[in-house]
């Protein structure tokens, strides 16, 4: 196509454009990566020339669950510190999302004005993207059962973490406790390895994925090695607080987000944080680290609080085992009542087999109130192989929805959903209050 | 709603007899909701009046004795040669089980390595125990998603599948079925799964049991016949499980 040929030789063009298809699709109101596709066509060195001006360099966050509550974590730590960041909040985490934030930002003539980018990739992007652009730094969170089939297998998912580590020029955040990540440090040369980890009284809450594989009352695997010292422990968890170790101390900070898991992630954070603005107590300010921490609200659907005919309604996205887990440990179903949305979109992955990797006797007591979307049926077989009362099952999201408002009202309630029932309910819920829609 | 279906015990009745079920692996090959098949088995052993013994083999455990049911997961491939070499110690004892018409449920890793070998793409050869006439060759090519099978004895049967062996039936074995949706043992024949004796072998998760309870009954029969030499059915409450399969059936590849 000789016309894309020339345009592929004028460098100076490929902003502009991708910045006028970005203005166009966003007066129609559509998808977020199609400017990326067309300025990755037209100038595929566009990401890598702008992202290399940056000071500080770029720091990838990657693995299968927190992605976006911690990367919007670091960016509200490093923005503490006075450094201006890029990322790419849209949630759009693939290379393509990334080209389209950037030329968002980007003034006419290509430049970012930012200190450092930090971003939130999936793991079979962020190799693609590491290959054209090298991070300075790089936040591996851990590998679990998730879109297995998209990947295959979770030690193949870990090799893609692997090769974003190979590719990192400077510092490698790893996960301590989660042993497919921590052994990534064994492979590395030349990068400077952190880790985060957990205090020994909090590992049980957070089984990794060989924990889970093995019915309970079994041993785990033995001949793990010594674990290595971490930058940042996570040592205990209060209702609204938590208590963090780092430079030979431990604080206390009080915390806006809820869930154990995101707590954790809050150590991986301000790991990496320490990492970018050198750690000690001679450069990071840790006050003002500690009072962004504690600031941070969840992320979209992570944990949210909404307010429906004057009680809380809490979003929990639950997309693999390990996050429906933890969601059930850190939402105790007392005195709630609760609806479970499972749909098998493709973002959702099509295999209903991760229900049954979790355990729902923790919702015996008090009942499911509605059960609904596209594999309602599937979630009510696995409740009764459980044996855990249920209500209605209704597999149409807004019948069930209403339902559930109407027949619980009067009580704080919890839907815990797949990703594509989330969009769904906070399009329903946007009708009766103020939500957020993401389309 | 109550969904409780009372065993005969609860219910006030007497216990028609235990029924063990041994789990092959749980630690190393249990992959994707095969914990579900397990679980199936327990719950359903009680609904039919019976009353469950749920036991776990891992590798360097002694070998339990009085097996009724083995059920068997999928791994990945470090799990596979995490027990390769346990699992060709106790050959003898599984293929005297199979043999005797031990019922047994094996699925994905664990139908391949009772099978002749698994040839691995860089042209490494992993034994099997042989307990099936059937050979698997690795290929780069991965076979993923929703599987309709239609089978003689067990009538439509609805799972998920992921793997890259593709498996080869020898004239031992028969198949469980043909698939309908999806793709089964191997891209070229049509064929899913395995039958030989009392073993039903697949490639399907899901879990398989849950949404496919003629299978499970058939194993929790065969097991109370062999032991017992009858088996008096319950009466499992299967209304959501008609209603999940008529959902899947209508999903997506």
């Amino acid at each position: 196509m000789p016309l894309l040929g020339y345009i592929r030789n004028m460098f100076s063009l490929s902003v502009p454009l991708g910045k006028l298809v970005r203005r166009a699709t966003r007066l129609r109101g559509g998808g977020s990566a199609l400017p990326g596709l067309v300025v990755e066509k037209i100038d595929p060195g566009f990401m890598r020339r702008t992202l290399s001006t940056l000071p500080h360099g770029v720091a990838v966050v990657s693995g299968t669950n927190g992605k976006t509550t911690t990367t919007k974590m670091v960016v509200e730590l490093l923005e503490s510190q006075g450094l201006k960041v890029f990322t790419n909040r849209t949630g759009s985490n693939f290379t393509r999302g990334v080209a389209a934030a950037l030329l968002g930002e980007v003034d006419w003539r290509g430049r970012l004005d930012a200190d450092i980018a930090v971003l939130e990739l999936d793991e079979a992007h962020a190799v693609h993207f590491v290959n054209s652009v090298p991070p300075r730094y790089c936040l591996l969170l851990n590998v679990l059962r998730d879109q297995l089939d998209r990947f295959g297998e979770i030690d193949k998912t870990a090799q893609l973490l692997q090769q974003i580590a190979a590719k990192t020029t400077g510092t490698v955040v790893l996960n301590r406790e989660d042993p497919r990540v921590a052994r990534i440090a064994d492979t590395l040369t030349g990068q400077d390895v952190k880790y985060f980890g957990l205090d020994e009284s909090l590992l049980g809450t957070f089984p990794n994925d060989d924990d889970m594989r093995a019915a309970p009352g079994s041993p785990a695997p033995a001949g793990l090695p010594e674990k290595p010292a971490a930058d940042v422990v996570l040592r205990n968890v209060g209702a609204d607080t938590a208590e963090f170790e780092y430079d030979g101390g431990t604080v206390t900070t009080a915390m806006k987000l809820r869930g154990v898991y995101n707590i954790f992630n809050a150590a991986a954070a301000l790991t990496l944080a320490r990492s970018i603005c050198g750690g000690g107590a001679a450069t990071a300010n840790h006050e003002t680290l500690l009072e962004a921490l504690s600031q941070v609200a969840p992320a979209f659907g992570r944990g949210e609080s909404l307010t429906v005919d004057g009680q809380p309604l809490d979003l929990v996205l639950v997309k693999n085992p390990s996050g429906f887990r933890l969601g059930l440990k850190s939402f105790p179903a007392g005195g709630y009542a609760t609806m479970i949305a499972i749909n098998d979109n493709y973002a959702d992955g099509r295999d209903m087999s991760w229900l049954w990797d979790v355990e729902f006797d923790s919702l015996r007591a008090e009942g499911v109130d509605q059960l609904t979307g596209s594999r309602a049926y599937d979630m009510a077989l696995r409740l009764q192989y459980d044996e855990v009362p249920f209500g209605s099952v209704q597999p149409e999201i807004a019948p069930a929805l209403a339902a559930f408002i109407r027949e619980a009202s009067g009580k704080p309630k919890r839907i815990f959903c797949t990703y594509t029932a989330m969009l769904a309910i906070r399009r329903e819920l946007s009708k009766i209050t103020t939500v957020e829609v993401v389309s | 709603m109550s969904l409780e279906t009372p065993s005969a015990e609860a219910a006030g009745g007497r216990s028609k007899g235990a029924l063990r079920v041994v789990q092959l692996y749980p630690r190393d090959m249990n992959i994707y909701g095969d914990w579900g098949n397990a679980l199936v088995l327990q719950r359903r052993i009680s609904w039919h009046g019976y009353t469950p013994e749920l036991l776990e083999y891992n590798v360097g455990d002694p070998f339990p004795a009085d097996v009724d049911i083995i059920v068997g997961g999928g791994g990945q491939d470090s799990g596979q040669l995490v027990i390769q070499d346990d699992l060709q110690a106790r050959a003898a004892e599984l293929k005297g089980l199979a043999e005797d018409g031990a019922p047994m449920l094996l699925i994905c890793g664990l139908y391949q390595l009772f099978g002749r070998f698994f040839k691995t793409r860089t042209g490494a050869v992993i034994p099997g125990i042989g307990v099936l006439d059937v050979e698997t060759h690795g290929t780069d090519e991965r076979l993923i998603g929703n599987v309709k099978v239609s089978t003689p004895e067990f009538g439509e049967v609805l799972g998920y599948e992921n793997h890259s062996g593709q498996t080869t039936l020898g004239e031992g074995v028969r198949p469980l079925g043909t698939t309908a949706k999806g793709t089964g043992n191997n891209s070229s024949d049509g064929h899913e799964g395995a039958r030989y004796r009392n073993i039903v072998a697949s490639y399907l998760h899901g879990s398989l049991l849950p949404k496919n309870p003629a299978i499970a009954d058939f194993l929790i029969r065969t097991a109370a016949e062999r032991r017992y030499g009858t088996f008096e059915p319950g009466h499992p409450d299967d209304r959501y499980a008609v209603l999940a399969r008529e959902h899947a059936a209508r999903r997506p590849r």
